[in-house]
Protein backbone atom coordinates (compact mmCIF):
# COMPACT_ATOMS: atom_id res chain seq x y z
CA UNK A 1 0.00 0.00 0.00
CA UNK A 2 1.16 3.48 -0.73
CA UNK A 3 0.29 6.36 0.86
CA UNK A 4 -0.73 9.76 -0.14
CA UNK A 5 2.53 11.45 0.18
CA UNK A 6 5.43 8.84 1.52
CA UNK A 7 8.68 10.63 2.79
CA UNK A 8 11.69 7.96 1.69
CA UNK A 9 14.34 7.29 3.74
CA UNK A 10 15.38 10.97 3.03
CA UNK A 11 19.30 11.90 3.77
CA UNK A 12 20.94 14.95 3.10
CA UNK A 13 24.17 15.77 3.20
CA UNK A 14 25.51 19.60 2.23
CA UNK A 15 28.91 20.03 1.48
CA UNK A 16 30.46 23.46 1.60
CA UNK A 17 34.38 23.39 0.42
CA UNK A 18 35.71 20.04 1.49
CA UNK A 19 33.55 19.73 4.84
CA UNK A 20 30.55 17.54 4.80
CA UNK A 21 27.55 17.41 7.11
CA UNK A 22 25.18 15.32 7.46
CA UNK A 23 21.87 17.18 7.90
CA UNK A 24 19.61 14.39 7.72
CA UNK A 25 19.34 10.88 8.58
CA UNK A 26 17.03 8.42 7.22
CA UNK A 27 14.19 10.19 7.28
CA UNK A 28 10.91 8.23 6.25
CA UNK A 29 7.30 9.54 6.80
CA UNK A 30 4.01 8.73 5.61
CA UNK A 31 1.22 11.39 5.30
CA UNK A 32 -1.95 10.46 4.65
CA UNK A 33 -4.77 12.77 2.45
CA UNK A 34 -6.38 15.40 4.81
CA UNK A 35 -3.77 15.03 7.52
CA UNK A 36 -2.33 17.67 9.77
CA UNK A 37 0.81 16.83 10.48
CA UNK A 38 3.40 19.33 12.07
CA UNK A 39 7.48 18.78 12.65
CA UNK A 40 8.82 20.22 15.67
CA UNK A 41 12.21 20.29 17.24
CA UNK A 42 14.96 22.52 17.88
CA UNK A 43 16.77 25.28 15.79
CA UNK A 44 19.01 23.81 13.21
CA UNK A 45 17.81 20.32 13.11
CA UNK A 46 17.33 20.40 9.64
CA UNK A 47 13.31 21.18 9.70
CA UNK A 48 13.65 24.00 7.07
CA UNK A 49 15.67 21.57 5.22
CA UNK A 50 13.09 18.39 5.30
CA UNK A 51 10.05 21.12 4.19
CA UNK A 52 12.40 21.95 1.23
CA UNK A 53 12.68 19.02 0.09
CA UNK A 54 9.36 17.89 0.08
CA UNK A 55 8.49 21.36 -1.97
CA UNK A 56 11.08 20.39 -4.29
CA UNK A 57 13.20 23.28 -3.52
CA UNK A 58 16.28 21.56 -2.32
CA UNK A 59 17.48 18.07 -3.52
CA UNK A 60 17.72 14.79 -1.15
CA UNK A 61 21.53 13.69 -0.98
CA UNK A 62 19.80 9.91 -1.33
CA UNK A 63 16.03 8.90 -0.75
CA UNK A 64 13.16 10.70 -2.08
CA UNK A 65 9.79 11.83 -1.59
CA UNK A 66 6.62 10.64 -3.37
CA UNK A 67 2.98 12.48 -3.87
CA UNK A 68 0.04 10.48 -5.43
CA UNK A 69 2.42 7.96 -6.86
CA UNK A 70 4.52 10.57 -8.46
CA UNK A 71 8.24 11.33 -7.95
CA UNK A 72 9.13 14.83 -6.58
CA UNK A 73 11.88 15.97 -8.55
CA UNK A 74 11.32 20.26 -8.65
CA UNK A 75 9.03 22.45 -7.31
CA UNK A 76 6.03 23.01 -8.19
CA UNK A 77 2.44 24.35 -7.39
CA UNK A 78 1.03 21.21 -6.45
CA UNK A 79 3.37 21.63 -3.16
CA UNK A 80 2.35 25.52 -2.56
CA UNK A 81 4.61 26.55 0.53
CA UNK A 82 4.25 29.68 3.18
CA UNK A 83 7.31 30.60 3.49
CA UNK A 84 8.54 31.82 7.35
CA UNK A 85 8.88 35.43 5.86
CA UNK A 86 6.06 36.02 3.54
CA UNK A 87 7.79 36.08 0.78
CA UNK A 88 5.89 38.50 -0.82
CA UNK A 89 6.50 40.27 -4.05
CA UNK A 90 6.74 44.17 -2.79
CA UNK A 91 6.26 45.62 -6.11
CA UNK A 92 2.72 44.17 -6.62
CA UNK A 93 -0.77 44.54 -4.79
CA UNK A 94 -2.10 42.14 -2.42
CA UNK A 95 -4.54 41.02 -4.95
CA UNK A 96 -1.80 41.02 -7.64
CA UNK A 97 0.60 38.65 -5.74
CA UNK A 98 -2.69 35.90 -5.51
CA UNK A 99 -3.73 36.76 -8.64
CA UNK A 100 0.14 35.57 -10.17
CA UNK A 101 -0.24 32.59 -8.76
CA UNK A 102 -3.63 31.96 -9.82
CA UNK A 103 -2.80 32.97 -13.24
CA UNK A 104 0.22 30.83 -13.54
CA UNK A 105 -1.69 27.74 -11.99
CA UNK A 106 -4.98 28.26 -14.34
CA UNK A 107 -4.33 30.23 -16.80
CA UNK A 108 -5.76 27.85 -19.12
CA UNK A 109 -8.62 25.98 -17.30
CA UNK A 110 -10.24 28.90 -16.13
CA UNK A 111 -11.17 32.20 -18.31
CA UNK A 112 -10.38 35.67 -16.95
CA UNK A 113 -13.42 36.30 -14.98
CA UNK A 114 -13.71 33.17 -12.82
CA UNK A 115 -9.27 33.55 -12.09
CA UNK A 116 -10.36 36.93 -10.80
CA UNK A 117 -13.20 35.31 -9.03
CA UNK A 118 -10.79 32.83 -7.38
CA UNK A 119 -8.48 35.30 -6.74
CA UNK A 120 -11.19 37.14 -4.52
CA UNK A 121 -12.45 34.18 -2.84
CA UNK A 122 -9.33 33.23 -1.77
CA UNK A 123 -8.39 36.48 0.02
CA UNK A 124 -11.51 36.19 1.08
CA UNK A 125 -10.84 33.12 2.44
CA UNK A 126 -8.15 34.53 4.59
CA UNK A 127 -10.10 37.27 5.31
CA UNK A 128 -7.90 39.83 3.49
CA UNK A 129 -10.26 41.02 0.70
CA UNK A 130 -10.45 44.56 2.41
CA UNK A 131 -6.83 45.22 1.83
CA UNK A 132 -6.43 43.96 -1.62
CA UNK A 133 -5.31 46.77 -3.23
CA UNK A 134 -2.44 47.63 -0.63
CA UNK A 135 1.17 46.64 -1.22
CA UNK A 136 2.72 44.38 1.34
CA UNK A 137 4.87 47.42 3.05
CA UNK A 138 1.35 49.08 4.11
CA UNK A 139 0.40 45.74 5.68
CA UNK A 140 1.05 44.03 8.91
CA UNK A 141 2.71 41.29 9.17
CA UNK A 142 0.23 39.15 10.10
CA UNK A 143 -1.68 40.13 7.47
CA UNK A 144 1.13 39.18 5.06
CA UNK A 145 1.04 35.45 6.50
CA UNK A 146 -2.51 35.65 5.40
CA UNK A 147 -2.03 36.83 1.76
CA UNK A 148 0.58 34.13 1.87
CA UNK A 149 -2.02 31.61 3.18
CA UNK A 150 -3.98 33.05 0.33
CA UNK A 151 -1.66 32.81 -2.34
CA UNK A 152 -0.47 29.43 -1.34
CA UNK A 153 -4.73 28.23 -1.07
CA UNK A 154 -5.56 29.28 -4.32
CA UNK A 155 -2.88 26.86 -6.22
CA UNK A 156 -5.03 24.52 -4.66
CA UNK A 157 -2.01 22.30 -3.72
CA UNK A 158 -2.03 18.66 -3.25
CA UNK A 159 0.32 19.61 0.08
CA UNK A 160 0.19 22.70 2.09
CA UNK A 161 3.84 23.25 3.29
CA UNK A 162 4.15 26.06 5.98
CA UNK A 163 7.25 26.62 7.44
CA UNK A 164 6.79 28.30 10.69
CA UNK A 165 4.08 30.46 9.10
CA UNK A 166 3.22 32.08 12.80
CA UNK A 167 6.75 32.25 14.17
CA UNK A 168 7.22 36.33 13.42
CA UNK A 169 4.18 37.21 15.10
CA UNK A 170 2.91 38.57 18.23
CA UNK A 171 0.97 36.19 20.40
CA UNK A 172 -2.36 37.21 19.65
CA UNK A 173 -2.11 38.01 15.65
CA UNK A 174 -0.54 34.07 15.83
CA UNK A 175 -3.69 33.21 18.31
CA UNK A 176 -6.25 34.54 15.41
CA UNK A 177 -3.78 32.94 12.33
CA UNK A 178 -3.90 29.71 14.41
CA UNK A 179 -7.61 29.56 14.35
CA UNK A 180 -8.03 30.68 10.42
CA UNK A 181 -5.83 27.95 9.74
CA UNK A 182 -7.64 25.37 11.64
CA UNK A 183 -11.00 26.62 10.33
CA UNK A 184 -9.66 25.95 6.80
CA UNK A 185 -8.36 22.86 7.13
CA UNK A 186 -11.80 21.69 8.76
CA UNK A 187 -13.70 23.47 6.23
CA UNK A 188 -11.57 22.43 2.70
CA UNK A 189 -9.45 19.49 4.22
CA UNK A 190 -6.39 20.06 3.34
CA UNK A 191 -3.07 18.18 3.62
CA UNK A 192 -0.45 20.19 5.43
CA UNK A 193 2.84 19.58 6.49
CA UNK A 194 3.70 22.84 9.45
CA UNK A 195 6.86 23.05 10.93
CA UNK A 196 6.65 24.75 13.84
CA UNK A 197 8.33 26.22 17.66
CA UNK A 198 5.74 26.06 19.10
CA UNK A 199 4.22 22.91 21.65
CA UNK A 200 0.74 24.53 22.06
CA UNK A 201 0.37 25.26 18.44
CA UNK A 202 1.75 21.51 17.34
CA UNK A 203 -0.65 20.02 19.73
CA UNK A 204 -3.80 22.29 19.26
CA UNK A 205 -3.65 22.10 14.89
CA UNK A 206 -2.12 18.80 14.39
CA UNK A 207 -2.90 15.54 13.76
CA UNK A 208 0.25 13.96 14.41
CA UNK A 209 3.16 15.81 15.71
CA UNK A 210 6.63 14.32 14.02
CA UNK A 211 9.41 15.29 16.81
CA UNK A 212 12.93 15.72 15.41
CA UNK A 213 16.11 14.97 17.22
CA UNK A 214 19.09 17.64 17.52
CA UNK A 215 21.60 17.80 14.31
CA UNK A 216 23.62 16.82 12.71
CA UNK A 217 22.12 13.59 11.24
CA UNK A 218 19.11 14.33 12.74
CA UNK A 219 16.53 11.92 12.22
CA UNK A 220 12.16 11.34 13.60
CA UNK A 221 12.53 10.45 17.46
CA UNK A 222 8.90 10.52 18.24
CA UNK A 223 5.81 9.80 16.37
CA UNK A 224 2.67 11.56 18.26
CA UNK A 225 -0.79 11.39 17.47
CA UNK A 226 -3.09 13.61 18.81
CA UNK A 227 -6.10 11.87 19.33
CA UNK A 228 -8.39 14.83 20.23
CA UNK A 229 -11.67 15.27 18.07
CA UNK A 230 -12.74 18.15 15.54
CA UNK A 231 -13.34 20.86 15.48
CA UNK A 232 -11.31 21.96 18.62
CA UNK A 233 -12.11 24.93 20.60
CA UNK A 234 -8.96 26.62 22.29
CA UNK A 235 -10.47 27.43 25.21
CA UNK A 236 -11.81 23.99 25.86
CA UNK A 237 -8.68 22.41 25.53
CA UNK A 238 -6.59 23.86 27.57
CA UNK A 239 -8.25 21.50 30.74
CA UNK A 240 -8.83 18.74 27.89
CA UNK A 241 -6.73 15.67 29.58
CA UNK A 242 -5.52 14.58 26.42
CA UNK A 243 -4.31 18.15 25.58
CA UNK A 244 -2.15 18.20 28.18
CA UNK A 245 -1.29 14.67 28.02
CA UNK A 246 0.30 15.63 24.24
CA UNK A 247 1.53 18.74 25.06
CA UNK A 248 3.42 16.78 28.53
CA UNK A 249 5.01 14.39 25.74
CA UNK A 250 6.41 16.80 23.61
CA UNK A 251 7.76 18.99 26.29
CA UNK A 252 9.46 15.96 27.67
CA UNK A 253 10.95 14.94 24.33
CA UNK A 254 12.03 18.82 23.61
CA UNK A 255 13.32 19.51 26.80
CA UNK A 256 14.54 16.16 28.56
CA UNK A 257 15.33 13.86 26.71
CA UNK A 258 16.10 15.90 23.43
CA UNK A 259 17.82 19.02 24.94
CA UNK A 260 19.06 21.74 23.11
CA UNK A 261 23.05 21.54 23.64
CA UNK A 262 24.87 23.86 21.98
CA UNK A 263 24.53 27.44 23.33
CA UNK A 264 21.96 29.60 22.03
CA UNK B 1 16.86 30.16 19.73
CA UNK B 2 15.05 28.32 22.54
CA UNK B 3 11.21 29.82 22.67
CA UNK B 4 9.81 30.58 25.93
CA UNK B 5 6.54 28.57 25.81
CA UNK B 6 4.77 31.73 27.80
CA UNK B 7 4.41 33.41 24.17
CA UNK B 8 2.32 30.70 22.82
CA UNK B 9 -1.50 31.24 21.86
CA UNK B 10 -3.47 29.52 24.47
CA UNK B 11 -1.88 31.49 27.32
CA UNK B 12 -2.34 35.00 25.56
CA UNK B 13 -5.87 34.87 25.77
CA UNK B 14 -6.19 35.40 29.76
CA UNK B 15 -4.30 38.67 29.73
CA UNK B 16 -7.18 39.94 27.59
CA UNK B 17 -9.40 40.36 30.38
CA UNK B 18 -8.51 43.02 32.76
CA UNK B 19 -10.66 46.17 31.96
CA UNK B 20 -8.75 49.25 30.77
CA UNK B 21 -10.06 52.22 31.94
CA UNK B 22 -8.44 56.18 30.17
CA UNK B 23 -9.51 59.39 30.71
CA UNK B 24 -10.05 61.18 27.31
CA UNK B 25 -8.68 64.99 27.35
CA UNK B 26 -10.11 67.58 25.10
CA UNK B 27 -8.09 69.08 22.26
CA UNK B 28 -6.86 72.27 21.76
CA UNK B 29 -9.02 73.51 19.23
CA UNK B 30 -7.59 73.62 15.60
CA UNK B 31 -6.95 76.83 13.25
CA UNK B 32 -8.75 76.12 9.91
CA UNK B 33 -7.76 73.22 7.96
CA UNK B 34 -7.40 74.90 4.64
CA UNK B 35 -5.79 77.85 5.99
CA UNK B 36 -3.40 75.58 7.77
CA UNK B 37 -2.53 73.60 4.80
CA UNK B 38 -1.55 76.41 2.58
CA UNK B 39 0.84 77.85 4.74
CA UNK B 40 1.99 74.42 5.71
CA UNK B 41 2.66 74.17 1.39
CA UNK B 42 4.12 77.64 1.27
CA UNK B 43 6.42 77.21 3.99
CA UNK B 44 7.49 74.33 2.55
CA UNK B 45 8.25 75.68 -0.85
CA UNK B 46 9.87 78.77 0.52
CA UNK B 47 12.38 76.13 2.98
CA UNK B 48 13.42 74.96 -0.20
CA UNK B 49 13.62 77.84 -2.24
CA UNK B 50 14.93 80.79 0.17
CA UNK B 51 18.37 79.49 0.39
CA UNK B 52 19.71 78.30 -2.81
CA UNK B 53 18.24 82.18 -4.00
CA UNK B 54 19.98 83.69 -1.24
CA UNK B 55 23.38 81.76 -1.82
CA UNK B 56 23.44 82.29 -5.85
CA UNK B 57 22.60 86.47 -4.79
CA UNK B 58 25.64 86.35 -2.83
CA UNK B 59 27.63 84.39 -5.27
CA UNK B 60 26.61 87.02 -7.72
CA UNK B 61 27.60 90.10 -5.81
CA UNK B 62 31.33 88.63 -5.43
CA UNK B 63 31.86 87.81 -8.47
CA UNK B 64 30.61 91.23 -9.73
CA UNK B 65 32.50 92.70 -6.98
CA UNK B 66 35.86 90.73 -8.25
CA UNK B 67 35.86 90.95 -11.60
CA UNK B 68 34.52 94.72 -11.85
CA UNK B 69 38.57 95.65 -11.29
CA UNK B 70 40.43 96.80 -14.25
CA UNK B 71 42.51 93.68 -15.47
CA UNK B 72 39.88 91.33 -14.48
CA UNK B 73 39.97 88.30 -16.90
CA UNK B 74 36.57 87.31 -16.85
CA UNK B 75 33.08 89.49 -17.81
CA UNK B 76 31.37 90.54 -14.47
CA UNK B 77 27.59 89.02 -13.96
CA UNK B 78 26.15 92.72 -15.56
CA UNK B 79 28.34 92.39 -18.51
CA UNK B 80 27.39 88.91 -19.50
CA UNK B 81 24.07 89.71 -19.39
CA UNK B 82 24.27 93.24 -21.63
CA UNK B 83 26.95 91.02 -24.03
CA UNK B 84 24.83 88.09 -24.34
CA UNK B 85 21.72 89.37 -24.18
CA UNK B 86 20.54 88.77 -27.56
CA UNK B 87 21.22 84.42 -26.56
CA UNK B 88 19.26 84.79 -23.35
CA UNK B 89 16.47 86.85 -25.04
CA UNK B 90 16.33 84.72 -27.93
CA UNK B 91 17.21 80.99 -27.56
CA UNK B 92 14.90 80.36 -31.13
CA UNK B 93 16.44 82.02 -33.54
CA UNK B 94 17.96 80.33 -37.13
CA UNK B 95 20.32 81.70 -39.27
CA UNK B 96 21.17 78.66 -41.13
CA UNK B 97 24.49 77.11 -40.65
CA UNK B 98 26.13 76.96 -37.09
CA UNK B 99 24.43 81.05 -36.38
CA UNK B 100 21.38 79.22 -34.33
CA UNK B 101 19.95 79.88 -30.86
CA UNK B 102 20.76 78.20 -27.98
CA UNK B 103 17.93 76.04 -28.16
CA UNK B 104 18.57 74.43 -31.26
CA UNK B 105 22.11 73.39 -29.96
CA UNK B 106 20.96 72.06 -26.86
CA UNK B 107 18.98 70.19 -28.87
CA UNK B 108 20.94 68.80 -31.42
CA UNK B 109 23.13 67.37 -28.32
CA UNK B 110 19.97 66.15 -26.23
CA UNK B 111 19.45 64.33 -29.80
CA UNK B 112 22.66 62.40 -30.22
CA UNK B 113 22.26 62.04 -25.97
CA UNK B 114 18.71 60.07 -26.56
CA UNK B 115 20.20 57.89 -29.21
CA UNK B 116 23.17 57.06 -27.50
CA UNK B 117 22.18 56.50 -24.52
CA UNK B 118 18.91 54.68 -25.29
CA UNK B 119 20.92 52.02 -26.96
CA UNK B 120 23.13 52.00 -23.86
CA UNK B 121 20.34 51.23 -21.73
CA UNK B 122 19.14 48.60 -23.51
CA UNK B 123 22.54 46.96 -24.44
CA UNK B 124 23.42 47.27 -20.42
CA UNK B 125 20.48 45.57 -19.42
CA UNK B 126 21.11 43.03 -21.42
CA UNK B 127 24.41 42.55 -20.58
CA UNK B 128 23.94 43.51 -16.62
CA UNK B 129 21.36 40.56 -16.76
CA UNK B 130 23.05 38.05 -18.44
CA UNK B 131 26.55 38.65 -15.49
CA UNK B 132 24.34 38.85 -12.61
CA UNK B 133 22.70 35.86 -13.73
CA UNK B 134 25.03 33.26 -14.73
CA UNK B 135 28.20 32.77 -12.96
CA UNK B 136 30.46 31.89 -15.98
CA UNK B 137 28.97 34.84 -18.19
CA UNK B 138 30.39 36.54 -15.19
CA UNK B 139 33.47 35.07 -14.82
CA UNK B 140 33.98 35.82 -18.39
CA UNK B 141 32.91 39.19 -18.89
CA UNK B 142 33.52 41.02 -15.33
CA UNK B 143 37.20 41.39 -15.63
CA UNK B 144 37.01 42.75 -19.25
CA UNK B 145 34.30 45.37 -17.95
CA UNK B 146 36.43 46.77 -15.14
CA UNK B 147 38.72 47.44 -17.16
CA UNK B 148 36.99 48.95 -20.26
CA UNK B 149 35.31 51.11 -17.73
CA UNK B 150 38.19 53.11 -16.73
CA UNK B 151 38.88 54.36 -20.46
CA UNK B 152 38.22 57.59 -20.42
CA UNK B 153 35.09 58.90 -23.12
CA UNK B 154 37.34 61.06 -25.47
CA UNK B 155 39.79 58.38 -26.23
CA UNK B 156 36.89 56.05 -27.82
CA UNK B 157 36.29 59.28 -29.63
CA UNK B 158 39.41 59.10 -32.18
CA UNK B 159 38.76 54.79 -32.39
CA UNK B 160 35.04 55.57 -33.54
CA UNK B 161 35.85 58.36 -35.88
CA UNK B 162 38.43 55.53 -37.83
CA UNK B 163 35.31 53.50 -37.51
CA UNK B 164 32.60 55.12 -38.74
CA UNK B 165 34.26 58.27 -41.16
CA UNK B 166 31.63 60.42 -39.75
CA UNK B 167 30.73 62.65 -36.52
CA UNK B 168 27.40 62.03 -36.07
CA UNK B 169 27.79 58.47 -35.36
CA UNK B 170 31.10 58.60 -33.57
CA UNK B 171 29.30 60.83 -30.84
CA UNK B 172 26.42 58.67 -30.48
CA UNK B 173 29.07 55.88 -29.83
CA UNK B 174 30.58 58.11 -27.45
CA UNK B 175 27.46 58.52 -25.60
CA UNK B 176 26.93 54.71 -25.80
CA UNK B 177 30.25 53.35 -24.29
CA UNK B 178 30.10 56.29 -21.88
CA UNK B 179 26.81 55.51 -20.49
CA UNK B 180 26.84 51.70 -20.49
CA UNK B 181 29.33 50.74 -17.78
CA UNK B 182 27.46 51.97 -14.58
CA UNK B 183 24.46 50.72 -16.31
CA UNK B 184 25.81 46.98 -16.83
CA UNK B 185 27.64 47.00 -13.24
CA UNK B 186 24.47 48.46 -11.41
CA UNK B 187 21.82 45.95 -13.29
CA UNK B 188 24.40 42.80 -12.26
CA UNK B 189 24.58 43.59 -8.43
CA UNK B 190 20.75 44.09 -8.55
CA UNK B 191 19.77 40.47 -10.47
CA UNK B 192 22.86 39.32 -7.84
CA UNK B 193 20.92 40.34 -4.97
CA UNK B 194 17.51 39.13 -5.95
CA UNK B 195 16.27 37.61 -2.76
CA UNK B 196 16.47 33.79 -2.63
CA UNK B 197 12.70 33.89 -1.58
CA UNK B 198 11.58 35.17 -5.06
CA UNK B 199 13.10 32.77 -6.50
CA UNK B 200 11.58 30.21 -4.58
CA UNK B 201 8.29 32.01 -5.02
CA UNK B 202 9.26 31.59 -8.87
CA UNK B 203 10.26 28.20 -8.50
CA UNK B 204 6.99 27.00 -6.88
CA UNK B 205 5.36 28.70 -9.33
CA UNK B 206 7.05 27.36 -12.17
CA UNK B 207 7.15 30.56 -13.97
CA UNK B 208 9.32 30.19 -17.39
CA UNK B 209 12.67 32.24 -18.27
CA UNK B 210 10.28 35.22 -19.33
CA UNK B 211 8.06 35.38 -17.15
CA UNK B 212 10.44 35.77 -14.45
CA UNK B 213 12.45 37.97 -16.46
CA UNK B 214 9.59 40.39 -16.82
CA UNK B 215 7.79 39.49 -13.35
CA UNK B 216 10.21 39.02 -10.97
CA UNK B 217 14.02 40.25 -12.13
CA UNK B 218 13.07 43.57 -13.64
CA UNK B 219 10.79 44.67 -10.89
CA UNK B 220 13.19 43.33 -7.88
CA UNK B 221 16.24 44.62 -9.47
CA UNK B 222 14.64 48.01 -10.67
CA UNK B 223 16.28 50.16 -7.83
CA UNK B 224 19.58 48.90 -9.18
CA UNK B 225 19.06 49.45 -12.96
CA UNK B 226 17.51 52.64 -11.96
CA UNK B 227 20.37 53.88 -9.96
CA UNK B 228 22.99 52.61 -12.86
CA UNK B 229 20.74 54.63 -15.27
CA UNK B 230 21.25 57.97 -13.49
CA UNK B 231 24.90 57.70 -13.28
CA UNK B 232 24.92 56.75 -17.35
CA UNK B 233 22.51 60.34 -17.50
CA UNK B 234 25.11 62.36 -15.93
CA UNK B 235 28.13 60.54 -17.25
CA UNK B 236 26.51 61.36 -20.98
CA UNK B 237 26.21 64.47 -20.67
CA UNK B 238 29.84 65.33 -19.38
CA UNK B 239 30.82 63.54 -22.66
CA UNK B 240 28.83 64.93 -25.13
CA UNK B 241 29.47 68.50 -24.56
CA UNK B 242 33.58 67.19 -24.56
CA UNK B 243 32.66 65.35 -28.12
CA UNK B 244 30.93 67.81 -29.56
CA UNK B 245 33.76 70.37 -28.84
CA UNK B 246 35.74 67.86 -31.28
CA UNK B 247 33.50 66.74 -33.97
CA UNK B 248 32.15 70.31 -34.44
CA UNK B 249 28.95 71.28 -36.02
CA UNK B 250 25.74 72.19 -34.54
CA UNK B 251 25.81 71.40 -30.40
CA UNK B 252 26.46 73.01 -27.42
CA UNK B 253 29.49 71.74 -27.07
CA UNK B 254 30.75 73.12 -30.42
CA UNK B 255 29.28 76.30 -29.57
CA UNK B 256 31.01 76.87 -26.43
CA UNK B 257 34.10 75.79 -28.33
CA UNK B 258 33.04 78.41 -31.44
CA UNK B 259 32.59 81.20 -28.82
CA UNK B 260 35.79 80.38 -26.84
CA UNK B 261 37.32 80.82 -30.51
CA UNK B 262 35.86 83.94 -30.97
CA UNK B 263 36.75 85.54 -27.34
CA UNK B 264 32.86 85.44 -26.58
CA UNK B 265 33.51 84.89 -22.44
CA UNK B 266 29.75 85.96 -21.72
CA UNK B 267 28.26 83.81 -24.33
CA UNK B 268 30.76 81.13 -23.02
CA UNK B 269 29.34 81.84 -19.60
CA UNK B 270 25.20 82.00 -20.54
CA UNK B 271 25.90 78.61 -22.22
CA UNK B 272 27.76 77.13 -19.21
CA UNK B 273 24.30 77.94 -16.69
CA UNK B 274 22.05 76.32 -19.74
CA UNK B 275 24.23 73.20 -19.66
CA UNK B 276 24.43 72.88 -15.74
CA UNK B 277 20.52 73.44 -15.53
CA UNK B 278 19.93 71.19 -19.07
CA UNK B 279 21.94 68.50 -16.81
CA UNK B 280 20.22 69.22 -13.61
CA UNK B 281 17.01 68.22 -15.30
CA UNK B 282 17.46 64.62 -17.13
CA UNK B 283 19.28 63.62 -13.45
CA UNK B 284 15.48 64.52 -12.32
CA UNK B 285 13.75 63.15 -15.15
CA UNK B 286 15.57 59.90 -14.69
CA UNK B 287 14.75 59.90 -11.04
CA UNK B 288 11.44 61.05 -11.48
CA UNK B 289 10.68 58.12 -13.54
CA UNK B 290 13.00 56.10 -11.18
CA UNK B 291 10.42 56.49 -7.85
CA UNK B 292 7.70 56.21 -10.27
CA UNK B 293 8.73 52.76 -11.52
CA UNK B 294 10.59 51.50 -7.71
CA UNK B 295 7.38 52.31 -6.06
CA UNK B 296 7.05 49.62 -3.53
CA UNK B 297 10.20 47.50 -4.04
CA UNK B 298 12.64 49.97 -2.35
CA UNK B 299 9.87 50.30 0.60
CA UNK B 300 10.46 46.49 1.49
N1 LIG C 1 22.65 25.59 1.80
C1 LIG C 1 23.21 25.09 2.91
N2 LIG C 1 24.52 24.78 2.92
C2 LIG C 1 25.10 24.27 4.03
N3 LIG C 1 24.47 24.07 5.19
C3 LIG C 1 23.15 24.36 5.25
C4 LIG C 1 22.46 24.90 4.12
N4 LIG C 1 21.17 25.10 4.47
C5 LIG C 1 21.07 24.71 5.76
N5 LIG C 1 22.25 24.25 6.24
C6 LIG C 1 22.49 23.73 7.58
O1 LIG C 1 21.57 22.72 7.82
C7 LIG C 1 21.13 22.76 9.15
C8 LIG C 1 19.62 22.72 9.20
O2 LIG C 1 19.13 23.94 8.66
P1 LIG C 1 17.56 24.22 8.64
O3 LIG C 1 17.38 25.57 8.08
O4 LIG C 1 16.88 23.11 7.93
O5 LIG C 1 17.19 24.20 10.16
P2 LIG C 1 15.79 24.47 10.87
O6 LIG C 1 15.49 23.30 11.67
O7 LIG C 1 14.80 24.90 9.87
O8 LIG C 1 16.15 25.68 11.83
P3 LIG C 1 15.21 26.89 12.28
O9 LIG C 1 14.28 26.32 13.28
O10 LIG C 1 16.17 27.84 12.90
O11 LIG C 1 14.55 27.43 11.07
C9 LIG C 1 21.73 23.99 9.79
O12 LIG C 1 22.78 23.60 10.65
C10 LIG C 1 22.26 24.78 8.64
O13 LIG C 1 23.47 25.42 9.00
MG1 LIG D 1 13.80 26.83 9.43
Amino acid sequence: MTSYCKIDHVDKIFTRGNTETCVLKEITLDIEKGEYVSIIGHSGCGKSTLLNIVAGLTEATTGGVILEGKHVNEPGPDRAVVFQNHSLLPWLTVYDNVRLAVDKVFGRSKSRAERDEWTLHNLNLTQMTHAKDKRPSEISGGMKQRVGLARALAMEPKILLLDEPFGALDALTRTHLQDTVMGLHEKLGNTVMMITHDVDEAVLLSDRIIMMTNGPEAQIGEILSVPIARPRRRLELVTDPTFLKCRQRVLEFLYERHRFVEAA
Amino acid sequence: MNMPLAKSGITASIALASPATAKVLPLPPKPSVPFARIRATLGKIAASVVPPAVVVALFLVIWEVACRKAGATLPPPSRVVNDAWELIAHPFYDHGGLDKGLFWHLLASLQRIAMGYTLAAIAGVALGTLVGQSVWAMRGLDPIFQVLRTVPPLAWLPLSLAAFRDGQPSAIFVIFITAIWPIIINTAVGIRNIPQDYRNVAAVLRLNPLEFFVKIMVPAAAPYIFTGLRIGIGLSWLAIVAAEMLIGGVGIGFFIWDAWNSSHISEIIVALVYVGLVGFILDRIVAGVSSIVTRGTSAN
